[in-house]
């Protein structure tokens, strides 16, 4: 085929794939129609490939198809084997390797066109590589602290912002100085290797609490290294499905920011491990009241609304099919039962709604906070399941509490509260839970898994009677 | 500036306020989703790996090419399907029954 034609042919299906990527996020909106969303990405996709490879440019296909079978075979696999609880870890390693793509890209242009790249070029190309070099480190440090690799606990030192401040300003000093002389190409490498460590040192002293605000934020980064890329190419198609990442993880953010009552910066730079000294200090010993799974399930059977709150701790002890064995159980002797959804429940946006949908709850059981807390007031019992400092009512009234402001699940106003937990321990935060003391809550002490299938049990053994 | 890239900050613009704007009314349940397909469609940069890997000036942005093609496809099959995988699980008690 001759240029003529293909040049046009190339841009229509870059046309066409930016309408499906667009309507792929409208039809994500509910949960009706997101499969046909992800059906328009797909379609929208291949085209942008296939037009791509029609591009003249193109001298061999060797490489180019080593790649696709390498990435599909890595891709494949851990999309349809990896269990729904390691969705998290899924997610900061893609955004690590999205950002990886953006930087080698990045690199190659740079040597392939240095000196004679543009200012303007210079620039995105600059932005590309920063945001690409952090992002890619950064996701992995996040990957690590996921999957437990590396500690989950914030790690703190003396005169830590002052370090990664002056790291990324001399990062952005290099930067500045490529995009002047664009043929000092020296300097490269130090640039890109000041981004990678930025990221490392960024991610270091967030806690696993503060994840899902970490993982939007590492998304939208990776988004905006995409679009940068489109701005180094002149491939409008790229800059727009950038800007749609980049849009989608800030908004993702702001949103788990807001559920935090915390700012960006304050996430970023100020490590909540810090806090933990004054709590003990109280000195006075309350106590709680321990309960066993039967007493629960008799009250639970008496009730006629229950109200789950899932957290983490659900997650971790996998317990999410325990779960929906006792809203079958419950349901079958006609007690109505939702669930309490908190915006950062778990470790990323939507964390908990995943977990239960794959347990088989239908997700118009789910709701979110703001729907549910009228609710709550009025159910009989509250059930929270490894969840604690969003449930804690000292973010309310107690001004010196850490938390305080931080919008919660107002599982105190519930007749009785019962909290499945593995100890008496604090949470993330470090800070006491004062629900836990109230004279309507009883404690359920153990992993989420084992106390819930007790619960069950003695709900189906009571049953016969 | 160029007329191309006064252009190209005009698309940035209009992209990043259609994208806050669909992206603003996808439901809370769905957000784990909107993450995971949203990361598939940031893989579009597999379109400026594809280039450079095949363009092959040299061996070193080959190779860097070629490593850009395999992370943004990881990120693209893997996307995609994750996502649908999600999907496929949220259901409403309705559709149960039969």
């Amino acid at each position: 085929m001759s240029a003529y034609l293909v040049e046009p042919l190339i841009q229509v299906a870059y046309i066409f794939a930016t309408a499906l990527f667009i309507l792929a996020l409208k039809w994500l909106a509910a949960p009706a129609t997101a499969r046909r969303g992800v059906l328009a990405g797909e379609v929208g996709m291949l085209l942008a490939v296939v037009g791509t490879l029609l591009h003249h440019e193109i001298v061999s296909y060797q490489w180019i198809l080593v790649g696709f079978v390498l990435g599909s075979a890595i891709g494949a696999p851990m999309a349809l084997y990896m269990p729904m609880t390691a969705v998290p870890q899924r997610t900061a390693l893609s955004h690590a390797f999205g950002a990886l793509a953006a930087a080698l890209v990045g690199t190659a242009e740079y040597y392939l066109h240095t000196p004679q790249l543009s200012r303007f070029t210079m620039v995105a190309l600059a932005l590309e590589l920063l945001l690409g070099s952090l992002t890619f480190t950064g996701s992995l440090m996040a990957f690590g602290k996921l999957q437990e690799l590396l500690p989950t606990r914030p790690v703190t030192y003396r005169g830590q912002n002052v370090v990664n401040l002056s790291l990324l300003a001399l990062a952005v000093a290099s930067g500045i100085y490529l995009v002047v002389e664009p043929g000092a190409s020296h300097l490269f490498p130090v640039f890109v290797t000041l981004g990678l460590l930025f990221g490392v040192l960024l991610i270091i002293p967030i806690g696993g609490a503060d994840m899902p605000t970490v993982i939007s934020l590492l998304n939208s980064y990776a988004g905006l290294a995409a679009s940068a890329m489109g701005f180094v190419l002149d491939n409008k198609l790229l800059i727009i499905a950038g800007a749609l990442d980049g849009a989608s993880g800030l908004i993702l953010s702001v949103i788990m920011c807001k559920a935090m009552n915390r700012s960006f910066t304050n996430v970023l730079f100020g490590a909540f491990g810090q806090v933990q000294a004054g709590a003990e200090a109280k000195g006075e010993t309350r106590t709680v009241r321990s309960a066993t799974a039967e007493e629960a399930a008799s009250i639970l059977e008496a009730a006629s609304s229950v109200i789950i709150v899932p957290g983490y701790g659900m997650a971790v002890a996998q317990a999410q099919h325990k779960v929906r064995e006792l809203y079958d159980a419950l349901t079958k002797r006609g007690v109505d039962v939702k669930f309490a959804i908190h915006p950062v429940a778990g470790r990323m946006p939507g964390h908990m709604n995943v977990l239960l949908a794959e347990a088989d709850i239908p997700y118009d059981r789910l709701l979110d906070m703001d729907a549910i807390n009228p609710e709550l007031a009025h159910a009989d019992v509250a059930l929270v399941i490894g969840a604690n400092d969003v449930t804690n009512p000292a973010a309310r009234h107690d001004r010196s509490s850490p938390i305080y402001g931080m919008p919660i699940l107002d599982v105190d106003k519930a007749r009785t509260v019962m909290v499945i937990k593995r100890s008496m321990s604090p949470g993330f935060a470090g800070i006491e839970n004062e629900l836990y003391y109230l004279d309507k809550a009883m404690m359920l002490f153990g992993d989420a898994k084992a106390v819930v299938g007790d619960i069950v049990k003695a709900l189906s053994d009571g049953g016969h009677g | 500036m160029t007329p191309d890239l006064v252009a190209s900050l005009y698309v940035l613009l209009l992209a990043g306020f259609v994208g806050f704007e669909v992206i603003r009314r996808v439901s809370p349940l769905l957000h784990t989703p909107l993450m995971s397909l949203t990361n598939a469609l940031s893989a579009i940069a597999v379109v400026g790996a594809i280039i450079i890997a095949g363009e092959q000036r040299s061996t070193l942005t080959t190779v860097l090419g070629t490593l850009a093609v395999i992370a943004s496809t990881i990120n693209l099959v893997g996307g995609f399907m994750i996502t649908d995988r999600m999907l496929k699980m949220f259901k409403t008690r309705e559709r149960k029954k039969p």
